[in-house]
């Protein structure tokens, strides 16, 4: 990323945040802000940059919300209300040096109830980092026009409905920072399921999630869970490159090469997780990172502690209850107890995770381990049908196809 | 801003209205309710409306009147009635809705009043 790029990723939500501050109008700030860029490319050039950039775009920015409300012919009163407001703003943002990140207000707003939670992703990553509709839409694999039209949406019910731009207070931090955090994995998610880097868009979204879960670890140090993700993200991000191999193929985090993991995202990761720790508040990303970080291990120890990963998934199904941590308890348990008893912990799932592909894949794998390779062989058939990344279901054929081998080779 | 706060009652709670052993416990809530918008400088206005029964509902089409018994929709809540309230935003808006007494066991739907 170029110098001059970085500083307006870094400035735009903050911008969007101040410009909107008063007018909850987001999508009216962004248009004046997008001007405003265009201006400073045209000038910077020649005049040199000015010495507070964010400053000198905020003021021309608001020089155009303010012309583009008269452009409306809105009443006289409202544009002096308008630069009123604008000019309490730019105290404010003087005075703000010491204040909480701006950009933390507007991520509480994209993540807030009254915001359909479907959108809320897609929302942070073009109000606070500048993504454009285009380029969501297509990392979310779908249509332009339709996700311009559901971000156009929220932003009006954003303005509409008063969509405080606002840190909540401490009876509703819990609920509203888990909203934030799961909208940040969810980009997070999206850019992890297609590893092979056939799509450029997908892969960057993971690293836009990075961004976001580090703007958001900034601006809200005191939330430990908030710290876990990032470490979470960074552990997981690190290990990109051991994902697949040469040809491509997927390769499965026990057989991947340490040497191939990225090694100051680890230190990163787990210096970010201690610092969570410290704040002695365990939540699910703390504890999914404490998980990643036992993994990470390996490159030190040469083993992995199944037993002790058991453990941490114990504490994350006690503390969530969630099916797909019990999926991946049992999965553990594999390791660490054998094949058998982890059946019996996925016996106890039936039902729950039928539509999800990894409950079939360690179903298959562990029957196959117990010798029931018959249900094995159907299993792997019901994993390979739910599973989109192209590379997984090569790697789950071949396990299937060996299977039939081995059946096959038998007196 | 202003929001009106739409308050969706239940058939039990439309019935304790005339319940001789719990309309005053009905009554008594909404008329802490409405005094604590006052106290807290937020009310704007606002009113009560008789029961679902008592509606009728009219369309005009093609320039003649069709006029049917009962409410607009056919829901097991309905409109009880609303009560208007200033709030710096939908959170502060939010916070009375909850302390609505229909909240509980019906449901309060909050919208900002369009300004004119």
């Amino acid at each position: 990323m170029e110098p001059a790029e970085r500083v307006a990723r870094e400035s735009y939500g903050r911008l969007v945040a101040w410009l909107a501050a008063r007018t909850r109008d987001v999508a009216a700030a962004e248009d004046a802000l997008s001007e405003a860029f265009a201006a400073a490319l045209r000038t910077w050039p020649q005049t040199g940059p000015p010495d507070n950039p964010e400053a000198w775009l905020f003021a021309a920015a608001k020089r155009r919300l303010i012309d583009a409300a008269r452009r409306r012919a809105v009443a006289h009163a409202g544009e002096d209300r308008l630069a009123l407001a604008m000019e309490e703003i730019e105290e404010d943002m003087a005075a703000a040096h010491d204040m909480p990140d701006r950009r933390l207000g507007l991520m509480f707003a994209c993540a807030h109830p009254a915001i359909d939670p479907g959108v809320r992703t897609a929302l942070m990553l073009q109000t606070v980092l500048g993504l454009n509709a285009d380029r969501i839409a297509a990392a979310f694999l779908v249509e332009p026009a339709a996700m311009g039209q559901r971000l156009v949406r929220a932003k009006r019910k954003i303005r509409d409905s008063g969509v405080p731009f606002s840190i909540p207070e401490p009876a509703l931090w819990p609920a509203r920072i888990t909203a934030v955090l799961d909208a940040i994995y969810a980009a997070f998610a999206e850019g992890w399921i297609d590893a092979d880097g056939a799509d450029g868009e997908r892969r960057a979204l993971a690293e836009e999630a990075i961004w976001l879960g580090r703007v958001l670890a900034r601006a809200a140090p005191q939330e430990p869970e908030a710290l876990g993700l990032l470490a979470l993200m960074l552990h997981l991000e690190a290990r990109r490159g051991a994902r697949r191999d040469g040809a491509g193929a997927f390769v499965p985090l026990g057989a991947q090469d340490c040497a191939l993991w990225n090694e100051p995202m680890i230190v990163e990761a787990e210096r970010t997780l201690f610092a969570a720790a410290a704040r002695r508040r365990v939540g699910r990303f703390q504890l999914e990172a404490a998980i990643q970080s036992a993994h990470a291990a390996r490159r030190r120890l040469g083993a992995t502690d199944w037993a002790a990963i058991v453990s941490i998934y114990d504490a994350l199904v006690a503390l969530t209850g969630s099916p797909v941590a019990r999926l991946n308890r049992a999965a553990a348990q594999a390791q660490a107890a054998g094949a058998a008893a982890a059946l019996e912990d996925l016996d106890a799932l039936a039902g729950e995770l039928d539509d999800y592909q990894p409950y079939w894949a360690l179903r298959a794998h562990l029957l196959e381990a117990v010798g029931r390779d018959g249900e094995a062989r159907a299993a792997y058939g019901e994993g390979i049908a739910r599973e989109h990344d192209a590379a997984v279901v090569r790697y789950l054929k071949e396990k299937a196809a060996r299977l039939t081998a081995t059946v096959e080779d038998r007196p | 801003m202003k929001y009106a706060i739409l308050i969706y009652e239940t058939p039990e709670e439309f019935a304790e209205r005339d319940d001789e052993a719990l309309r005053g416990a009905y009554w008594g809530a909404y008329t802490a309710y409405g005094q604590s918008l006052g106290q807290g400088g937020v009310a704007a206005g606002g009113a009560g409306l008789l029961p679902p029964s008592t509606a009728t509902t009219l369309r005009l089409r093609g320039g003649s009147r069709q006029v049917v018994d009962g409410p607009y929709a056919e829901t097991k809540e309905q409109l009880g009635g609303f009560f208007l309230i200033e709030a710096s935003d939908l959170d502060a808006a939010l916070d009375w809705a909850a302390k609505c007494p229909a909240a509980t066991r019906g449901a309060i739907e909050v919208r900002p009043v369009m300004s004119m």
